[in-house]
Order: structure tokens, then sequence, then C-alpha cells
């Protein structure tokens, strides 16, 4: 069946594109074949529009936008690489990289992490920003999962598919600036969350070596992003009710 | 007036240390010194980390012999979780042990102390390294680097399932080994114990013109720690400790690893980084820490096993016993001890392939925290290695300590660059052979000290003359 919604023309890098309307510059981006890198972005959940590396360039300004979180417009001149998109990108994963402890050789998710996928994509192979890592408590108190906030990014991925898909929301951002940290359980140990229960969306989610199994030795830890995709389709479309309850 | 002459820093050995000889009013050596100025403090960094980390954590932050660390360090996190791993976990550790034990000792023979050996104390120090080995010996150079390339091969076929990823865990071995590793295995091992067997030969042979080596490096009585098992095989990987004295009498059996605290103390000393070791019960309430020094690595290990388990090596257990007089008190054996070793590992590496049981696909347990404390061993190419954990009751370690083979010959070391200088220092200079020979003493113990192969036999050196109030008399520099 045709789409009927309406659509637009944008361009992205000087090649003309149909889009629709109301979509963000991303979904019209990977849905045309475009590549524009994320990270707090994740399909199946609301936008966070956090993280920033997702920024593109639009003609009218020429200022920075974040194409997760920007919505497509009539005749939008979008530039996704250009020099000074790719020393914000750099820039941004530097920062990441600086502000916690990422040790990739000794850590879980080494070889799975978006984080460093990321870092490879954008070319970034050193940090010009001291390494602040400042020590942070592991939480291993639940018996399935670890939470090692060393090696959190402030994505709210977690966050948002722990309250948008399982609707249990145990993880909250507490404090501000550097001092933020994702919290469970209004800043219990996870091992003693009586909201939690042990889905594993958030493990599943995380892009980094901040969440993982139990028993997970250095490189072990996969992460399933897609997983979440999957089910929030499957929602929408009420794949899993009966159908002679479905309205 | 006295004078102390400091050789700083000490090349090819493992990192990086000091001696420092004094000599008295006579010009005679009085006192001896060797320590260690770079060590890393790593047992404060694990500090808040899981136990399923530890393995690697400590396999990087001291990466000399990365192989015993994993091993001592996922044995106590066995302990911890409260597993018995299954059995062919065990004997892949065991054979990757080996495997270690092949490629550590060989770099020692082969790369750091056969210029010594071969081309003599005295050679210029330009070639007296591996590449003037390669000049005069090359086909046993040759031979020496692919005998410790092998052994790097069957660690990496099981430690290493791809790069950062060790294979060592807590609860056994990430992945079976599969049949075309085995079948790789077993035909290099034909040629890795070719190449001990004729490095022995070609040693025993120079023994003769080593004699004067043989009594005046580091030779005393001390104990011996090691492994042991009720068989009386040599062991590097399970077992108790035992501690067994200058004349071969066994001092202290049946020590459970879990209690070498009741027997090992440890001094510290102002100047050195390196903790000393010492048995405690012949230390007691004295403050004569030398009274309960021990040697660990290959010679301890020799004179603590009553066979090697394989035929070949026990053969040539026999000449060397023959040799050392029983029980092994010179240091210089160490090198023989580790030719030995290198030939026990390839003979037990193929009982170990040719058991059908190598292959079986169970090879990792999985349990929670169950124990708040563990001790994890290994025989580290250079001697017992210790791991000891505290943990809390969700697995983040509180406390860690670790008691490495270096460690533990340190009093060793020290007697036996004392030896030396007495033996071959003689008036107020020291000549670069005679240097030499202090380091050589130093190297046959094949200390690791922090984290660099000084390969080359070239590397800086520095002597000074220094009075008795630490002013510079006068320098020598080399490298
Ligand atoms: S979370 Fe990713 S980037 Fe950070 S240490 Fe782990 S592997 Fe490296
Ligand atoms: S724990 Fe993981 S998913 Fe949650 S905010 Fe941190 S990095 Fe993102
Ligand atoms: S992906 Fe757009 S801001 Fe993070």
């Amino acid at each position: 069946m045709r789409e009927t919604r309406p659509t637009v023309h944008v361009s992205f890098d000087g090649v003309e594109h149909e889009a629709f309307v109301g979509e963000s510059v991303l979904e019209c981006a990977r849905r045309c074949g475009v590549t524009i890198p994320s990270l707090c972005f994740l399909e199946g959940l609301t936008v966070w529009g956090g993280c920033r590396i997702c920024v593109v360039e639009v003609a009218e300004d020429h200022r920075l936008r974040p194409a997760c979180a920007t919505q497509v417009a009539a005749d939008m001149e979008i530039k996704t690489e250009t020099p000074r998109l790719r020393a914000y990108r750099k820039s941004i994963l530097e920062l990441l990289f600086a502000e916690g402890n990422h040790v990739c050789a000794v850590c879980v998710s080494n070889g799975n992490c978006e984080l460093q996928d990321m870092a490879v994509f954008c070319g970034m192979d050193h940090v010009r920003y001291d390494s602040q890592a400042p020590p942070r408590e592991v939480d291993s108190s639940h018996p399935k999962y670890v939470f090692d906030q060393n090696r959190c990014i402030l994505c709210t991925r977690c966050v948002r598919v722990c309250d948008e898909i399982e609707g249990a929301h145990v993880w909250d951002i507490s404090h501000r600036g550097e001092h933020a940290e994702v919290i469970t359980e209004l800043n219990r140990p996870w091992g003693e969350s009586l909201s939690c229960t042990w889905c594993g969306k958030c493990v599943a989610v995380c892009p980094t070596g901040a969440l993982s199994y139990q028993g997970r030795a250095i490189g072990e830890m996969e992460h399933d992003p897609a997983m979440i995709k999957r089910l929030a389709v499957a929602r929408n479309r009420g794949e899993w009710l009966d159908p002679g309850v479905m309205t | 007036m006295s004078k102390t002459v400091t050789i700083d820093p000490v090349t090819r050995i493992e990192g990086h240390a000091k001696i420092t000889i004094g000599l008295d009013e006579a010009g005679k050596v009085d006192t001896a010194r060797f320590s260690v100025t770079e060590f890393r403090g790593f047992e404060e960094f694990c500090k808040g980390r899981l136990v399923w980390e530890m393995p690697s954590l400590t396999a990087r932050t001291c990466g000399i012999c990365p192989v015993s660390h994993l091993l001592a360090s996922a044995k106590a996190g066995d302990v911890i979780m409260g597993l018995r791993i299954p059995p062919t976990a065990v004997k892949l550790r065991r054979l990757v042990n080996l495997g270690q034990i092949i490629q550590s000792h060989a770099l020692s023979f082969f790369h750091l102390s056969s210029p010594d050996l071969l081309l003599g104390w005295d050679a210029d120090p330009a070639v007296r390294n591996v590449f003037g080995l390669m000049g005069a010996e090359p086909e046993l150079a040759r031979r020496g680097i692919r005998l410790r390339s092998f052994g790097q091969s069957v660690i990496e076929a099981i430690a290493g399932r791809k790069v950062h990823s060790p294979g060592i865990v807590p609860g056994g071995i990430a992945n079976p080994m599969t049949a075309e590793t085995r079948d790789w295995m077993l035909v290099g091992l034909d040629a890795a114990q070719q190449t001990a067997e004729e490095a022995l030969e070609l040693f025993i042979s120079m023994l003769g013109k080593f004699e004067r080596e043989a009594r005046a490096f580091g030779t005393f009585p001390s104990l011996h720690l090691g492994l042991a098992n009720d068989a009386g095989t040599w062991e590097n990987y399970d077992g108790h400790l035992r501690f067994v004295d200058s004349e071969g009498n066994v001092v202290a059996d049946h020590i459970d690893v879990a209690d070498y605290r009741e027997y090992i103390g440890e001094a510290s000393r102002h100047d050195s980084y390196l903790k000393s070791p010492y048995f405690k019960p012949l230390v007691e309430d004295s403050d004569d820490v030398f009274k309960g020094v021990y040697r660990v690595g290959p010679l301890a290990r020799l004179n603590v096993c009553q066979t090697m388990g394989a035929a070949r090596a026990d053969e040539a257990l026999q000449a060397y016993r023959e040799t050392v007089g029983g029980t092994a008190n010179s240091s210089f054996f160490y090198h023989y001890a580790r030719l030995i070793e290198i030939l026990a590992s390839t003979e037990l590496a193929r009982d170990l392939l040719n058991d059908d049981a190598i292959l079986d696909p169970m090879v990792r347990a999985t349990a929670g925290i169950n124990h708040r404390r563990a001790v994890g061993t290994s025989e580290a190419p250079r001697g017992t290695l210790f791991h000891e954990y505290q943990v809390d009751a969700s697995g983040l370690l509180e406390n860690v300590n670790m008691i490495i083979a270096t460690g533990q010959n340190n009093l060793a070391m020290n007697e036996t660059v004392l030896q030396i200088a007495q033996e071959w220092i003689d008036g107020h200079d020291i000549p670069e052979p005679v240097l030499n020979r202090v380091e050589a003493g130093i190297r046959a113990f094949d200390p690791c000290l922090s984290c660099s192969t000084h390969a080359i036999g070239k590397m800086p050196m520095e002597v000074s003359l220094l009075d008795h109030e630490g002013a510079e008399l006068d320098g020598v520099r080399r490298g």
C-alpha cells in the first residue's frame, strides 16, 4: 500500500529526498540511506536529544541541530558531513571518554560497545582532555545485573526503556551537571529494588559497559538494543493481544 | 673511606632495578643491596571492582606473565563462587600454564641469558646480546625464537579468544578447544621437545666452564617453596604448599594455600618497592628476616618435587641431581632447572593433548558470590604466585594482596649479589665483565620487575661510586 502521508522536499548534502511531514531529520536520513551517527537515540523509545552526536548543519542559519530532535521542514538543506561537524562529534566523544573510566582493555563490553564503535566511526583516536574518571561505586547488588557508573554516558536509554516499554520506572537521573548520575529505585541499591521486574531491557539497550550481566568477564558482554524496536513495533501493532480482544 | 658502587639500572632483566655495593675501608665488599625502583601498586587500583574482572585487570596491570595472573586470579574467583570447575577446564588451564612456562623460560634462556653463557661474560657488550647470539649461533638462536613463539601460540589459542578477551575466567575457561587446535599443538610439540633437549645437552656440555659461577652465583643455604602434590610429581597449577630446606628435608608440607599467611611474612624495606617475603616460623621474634630466606621458581620447584612425572625430563632430573648434589643451592642452576622444566612441559602438554577429554565442550561453571575470602595460586615461570581477595556480598573487591615470585626471591637476590661482588670485585673499580656478572646473578632468577623487556643487552647503565655521605666520587655510564 502506498504511504499517503504528506511529504516535503529536503536535501542531504546536496541530494534531494522526499521527507514525511513530522518525521525527524534522523528518521528521514535513515529511511533514505543517509548515515548520521547517533548514540542516545534508540528506535522505539522517545527522543532524548542529549548526546549531540547526531548534529547536522541546516543551511538557512548554519546552526547545529540534533538530527534526532529536529523535525524536517520544506526545502530544508541539511549537511551531515562537514569539517565542522566532524570536529564537533570528535570533541563530544573525547569529552565522554575523558569524563568516565573508559579503559576499554578491561571492560566487559570491549568489542561490543556503541561508544567504542562511535569513536572508530568518527575517527576519534586520542583524547585531548585530561581524564576525570572520578571513582564511582559499582552496584553489583542485583542478582542478575551489574551497574558500573564509571562507564555510564548518561544517554538515559535505561531510564526511558524501563519507564516507556517495561512500565517499571526503576531508573532516574539525579543531580546536575558533572554530578549527574543515573540511579535505581530513588537511589537505593538495585538489588533492593521492589519495582525492578528483572526483565533486563535496560541491560539490553545500554550502549556501553555500564550495564552488564553478572559473571561476565572482560569483553563478554553483548547488548541487544534492536530488541526494543521489535517490542515497540509489536506493541504498536498489538501483536500479542488476542485478536478477539483488540478494538 | 668506605665506598658505595651503584649499578642502575640493571639491564636484560624485565623492569628497573638498582644495585648498590658498599666497600669497606680496606676496599673489600661489605654490603650489597638489590632494590627495585619501580613497581606498580595495583592492589589499591583493584578495590571496588568486580571479581569477574580481576583476571584481566591483574594480567594487564602486570603484564610480564599475564597467564600466571589470569590463573591465580581465576582460581581465587573459583573459590569466591565456591565452585569445582569442570575437569576439562582444569586440563586446559594446566596446558596454558605449560605454554607459559615454555615461552617464558625460552625467553629467559635463549634471549636473555645465553649471550653470557655462550659468548662469555667478558665478551664485548655490543655483541653480548641476542643479536650477537644470532651471529655466533644462528641455528640455536632461531630455535630459541621458535620455541618461544610456540609457547605463545599455545597461550593465544587457549587464553586469548581474541585480542583483550582472556579465555581464562573464574569458573573455568571461556572457550573449549577444537580438534584443529589440538592437532597443530601436537605437531609443534615435537620440535619444541627437540629444542629443549638440545639446549639441555648444550648447557650440560658447558657446565665445566662455569665452575666458578656455580660456586659463587648465589650459593647459600635457603628454603625452597613450591606447589606440591601427593604423587610427588612436579606441580605447577594446583596442590598445596611445601617448603624444603637446603638439604631437601621437608620443613612444612600440606599447607593449604588459603593459610599462606601463617607461613609467609612480608617485610617492607625503605629503599625498595618490592616486598620481601620470608618464611615466618624461622624468623618469629627476631628482626632478621634473612633467617627466613627462601627461593621460588624453577630451582625451588625441582627441589620440592620427587619426580617430573615425564619420562625424558625425569632422566634429565636424575642427571641434574647428580650434578647439583641432590638439592640445588646455587642460583646459577636456575638455568639448568629452567631447561628441564621446558622439557617436562613439552612432554606433559603432549599427555594432556592425547587425552580426548581435552576436547570436551563443558569447560565453564557458573555461580554467584558464595565466599568472602579466597586465595588463588599458580606456579608462574618465576615461582609461586599468590592472589588473595576479600569481597563484599556482591562480589566487589574490598582487599587485594598479591605476592609475586620476584618478591619472594628478593632476599635471595640480595645474597646472590653480595656473593658475586665478594668473589669478583677487587679494588675500587668495577670492570665491565664484573658488572655483567653481578647483573647475570640477578638474571639467573629471571626477575620480572615491572613491565618492560630489555632484551637488547645494551641498555643505559649507570655505575656510581658514592662515599658514605652519598656524594658521587666516580661515575661510569654505558648505553
Ligand atoms: S564502555 Fe565502551 S568505551 Fe567505555 S570502556 Fe567499555 S568498551 Fe570502552
Ligand atoms: S547506564 Fe547505560 S543506558 Fe543507562 S544512561 Fe548509562 S550508558 Fe545509558
Ligand atoms: S542521538 Fe541525537 S542527541 Fe543523541
